[in-house]
């Protein structure tokens, strides 16, 4: 059954056209999202791999 | 808030690092002895085990999913614990993860060298294996997310985002791309028949690079990168938009493999257009990278780990440039099937996967083993080592390939193929090859320094199995407050986050495989086209085990150049029964679509026994092992109802039959071998091999036959 809706799609042109479209509304709704996000926040997100504490806890075990 | 006490596992990262490195020599030294068969036949050892078509899958295998494979393990493993302050979820599942990997891995280097293939492209182990492949995945899965929703750390690093991205992506591209019909332990067929299997292959393909060894390696990068240089991130606000328009876009690119192919207009254009709008976050990522090292480049002079990971970005932002443009279509002609790809992928290989996971090697071995890296000289001799050995292998291809494409298409005044011998253009560009060689061998007598230099630090320092480590745990209430909640939300819910990474490349994914569904209206299809006798069958299995599909294609494109030395090109109706689809990738030796009677059955014989004898100077292995092994006909009947499930109009009771109809075929071509004073067993592999050689192409003639005759419309 909905191999025959699919094999109706007759205008196979415009595939490429609304994949496009798709995009470009994700884009927008992506840059929007980033650059209205809060200052702050960026920085401390920024700092995570530099404050996770991995290296300067050091402290040997018995293996 | 009181500080919870836990502890980091660094063992089971040793495990993976272990793996790594042996892996990374293992699949190093069969890639260059693979080169070294391609200008010294001889090293084929005339051994079915080691020749060149086995060999190659191999290589290709070691290095992605065992070296590149561990390397990603092992790097999320030690940087998804720290980034979220905790250890991993399950101490059982992370070594079950290590261990059925390293057995798939095992399982791997047996089947392959024994010609167990499903015959397409990295995705060629045979499905028992690709279901462990699947469960394994799922342990790892299970793993991250246990430790993701156990975490200490409210909010989730970018580099936790593209893990995520990559357990999802990479399950769902490799259980669409897998789906197989059984025929015995180790032989399936692909559900897809020709084009359509020719499209979800480079689906799966092209993400593979992107989601196994791309997206981790962002991930690597993003959180590796910061740490050697000791600062943050150049722009998180651009990591963010790279991670999301890179997963988004790349998922729609991979039918720009398929240029020129049989494959319908419309998707190539679709396959073009996202493959250049990719170079946008490829770049954006390329250039967060380097920047954060800006004001920090006295350091990377001293540090090898910077040096490394310097290199590295710049070969993602030079592969990721040249990719596109390769997809355009007029680059695409010239480039496609020849030593350019090749070139092209070993930037992507040596330099960013390579030269990112000796960068992160030689950071986390010294602070696992709490010491100092033994040897700074030895590691900035490996780098230069390293560096000279990209050069060597990727010059020399970059030439063969236009040489080569070049000599191809030349046609002499009289309009004539300049080069009509296919060989001589293959003969012309074997110093390159050698020049490779030289190229891959420097890349690795490095990486042997390295292991040396790593394997000195950690005996001279003492391994933390354990490390310490405190940190609150997350408040159960949380409250957003104000400015970027919209950000906040996804970053703290990882499960929303999960779903809409998987919603992002689903719909790349579905508009690109509605036209799989589609295609069977798209394909003209063309009546004289029938399914392979049970004989070519079992011949055509043989050039599928031997992996005749590396060095040869089967997809004559519609250039005057092709049509003149092959003859018509291909059409998607002549591949409907191909499961799976060999249309190749590159071509070594010339194409074979148009093979029937060009040669009689006894060039044929001789050819496969000593190619160089027939074609003087020709680099194709020797098949003498198909000379005294014989077909197993008790298989005939499965493959046939294998077959017929997944699509191919055998008549119903013809698996009854079929060896009888084998039979009477195999002794129509010893026959005439035997006018030739050739004696052989019908049921020799040799015969099945040759009568499916002598198919291809048979049945487009039989079309043009009937329609001149018949003269009839459509
Ligand atoms: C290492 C790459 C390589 C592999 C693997 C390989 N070939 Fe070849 N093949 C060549 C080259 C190069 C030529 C051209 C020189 C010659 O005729 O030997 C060639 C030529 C041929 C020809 C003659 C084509 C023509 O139109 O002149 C046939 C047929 C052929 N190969 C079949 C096979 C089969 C079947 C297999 C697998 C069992 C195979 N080849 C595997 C490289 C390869």
């Amino acid at each position: 059954m909905y191999k025959n809706v699919l094999q109706n799609i007759d205008n196979i042109a415009i595939w490429p056209v609304v994949s496009f479209v798709i995009f470009f509304l994700f884009f927008l709704c992506l840059l929007w999202w980033v650059f209205t996000s809060d200052k702050k926040f960026i920085d401390t997100m920024k700092q995570m791999p530099l404050n996770d504490g991995g290296t300067k806890t050091f402290v040997k075990q018995p293996n | 808030m009181e500080l919870e006490k836990f502890s980091y596992d660094n063992k089971v990262v040793k495990a993976f690092i272990i793996a790594t490195v042996t892996f990374g020599l293992v699949g190093m030294s069969v890639g260059l002895l693979a080169a070294i068969q391609l200008f010294y036949p001889i090293f084929n050892f005339d051994l079915q085990y080691t020749t060149f078509g086995r060999i190659r899958p191999l290589h290709t295998n070691a290095i992605i999913f065992a070296f590149v494979g561990n390397a990603m393990f092992a790097g999320v493993y030690y940087s998804t614990q720290r980034l979220l302050k905790a250890r991993m979820f399950s101490d059982a599942l992370s070594w079950i993860h290590f261990w059925g990997w390293q057995l798939i891995i095992l399982a791997a280097a047996i089947t392959l060298p024994l010609g167990f293939t499903s015959g397409k492209e990295y995705a060629e182990l045979e499905w028992p294996i690709d279901i462990a492949i699947t469960l394994i995945w799922v342990v790892f899965a299970w793993n991250m997310i246990g430790t993701i929703l156990t975490r200490r750390e409210r909010h989730m690093y970018v580099a936790i985002w593209f893990y995520i991205a990559t357990l999802v992506t990479v399950a769902v591209l490799h259980i669409v791309n897998s789906f197989e019909i059984p025929v015995t332990l180790f032989k399936s067929y692909s559900w897809y028949a020709g084009v359509q299997d020719a499209l979800v292959q480079w689906w799966y393909g092209h993400n593979a690079v992107a989601f196994f060894l791309t997206t981790p390696f962002l991930g690597l990068m993003y959180y590796f990168l910061p740490k050697a240089a000791n600062r943050p991130v150049y722009s998180y606000r651009l990591s963010i938009i790279h991670f999301w328009s890179l997963i988004f876009i790349y998922i729609w690119a991979g039918p720009h493999h398929l240029l020129y192919t049989s494959l319908p207009d419309w998707a190539q254009s679709l396959g073009v257009v996202f493959s250049i709008m990719l170079i946008a976050p490829s770049w954006g990522g390329m250039l967060n990278g380097l920047m954060t090292l800006r004001g920090a480049w006295d350091k990377v002079r001293e540090e090898p780990v910077l040096k490394f990971m310097v290199v590295a970005v710049t070969a993602y932002g030079m592969a990721t440039l040249e990719g596109p443009l390769l997809s355009l279509k007029n680059v695409n002609a010239i480039a496609h099937f020849t030593d350019w790809i090749i070139a092209h992928v070993h930037v992507g290989g040596l330099g960013w996967n390579g030269f990112l996971i000796f960068g992160i090697l030689y950071w986390m071995v010294p602070r696992m083993w709490a010491t100092k890296l033994y040897s700074t000289q030895l590691a900035n001799i490996h780098f230069w080592l390293g560096t000279l050995g990209i050069i060597f292998y990727a010059l020399p291809m970059y030439v063969s390939g236009v040489v080569q494409s070049l000599m191809w298409k030349e046609f002499s005044p009289e309009g004539f193929l300049v080069y009509k011998n296919f060989l001589e253009t293959t003969v012309q560009v074997l110093p390159l090859h050698m020049l490779r060689a030289i190229g891959g061998g420097l890349y690795l007598i490095g990486a042997i320094l390295m292991t040396y230099n790593l394997i000195k630090t950690a005996y001279a320092g003492s391994f933390i199995a354990n490390e310490q480590a405190e940190a609150a745990p997350l408040a159960k209430a949380y409250s957003v407050t104000s400015g970027g909640w919209h950000h906040r939300l996804l970053e703290h819910k990882p499960i929303l986050f999960t779903v809409l990474a998987l919603v992002a490349i689903l719909i790349g994914g579905i508009m690109e495989m509605v036209p799989t569904f589609l295609i069977k209206s798209n394909i003209p299809t063309i009546s004289s086209v029938k399914p392979y006798t049970s004989l070519e069958l079992h011949g055509r299995d043989i050039y599928i085990r031997e992996g005749c599909v590396n060095c040869h294609s089967q997809m004559i494109r519609p250039f005057r150049s092709e049509t003149e030395r092959y003859g018509e090109y291909s059409k998607a109706g002549e591949y409907v029964y191909d499961h799976p689809f060999l249309w190749g990738s590159k071509r070594t030796g010339p194409d074979l679509h148009r093979l029937n009677g060009k040669y009689s059955n006894t060039w044929h014989y001789n050819h496969m026994l000593a190619p160089d004898a027939v074609s003087t100077g020709s680099i194709m292995p020797a098949y003498p092992w198909l000379f005294e092994q014989s077909i197993d006909k008790s298989l005939t009947s499965g493959k046939i109802r294998a077959l017929r499930t997944v699509g191919v109009p055998y008549e119903d009771g013809y698996e009854s039959q079929a060896n009888d109809d084998l039979d009477k075929q195999a002794a129509e071509i010893v026959a005439s071998l035997k006018a030739d004073e050739i004696e052989v067993m019908p049921e020799t592999e040799i015969v099945a091999l040759i009568a499916y050689l002598q198919r291809l192409g048979k049945d487009i003639k039989a079309e043009k036959v009937a329609s001149s005759e018949l003269k009839t419309p459509n």
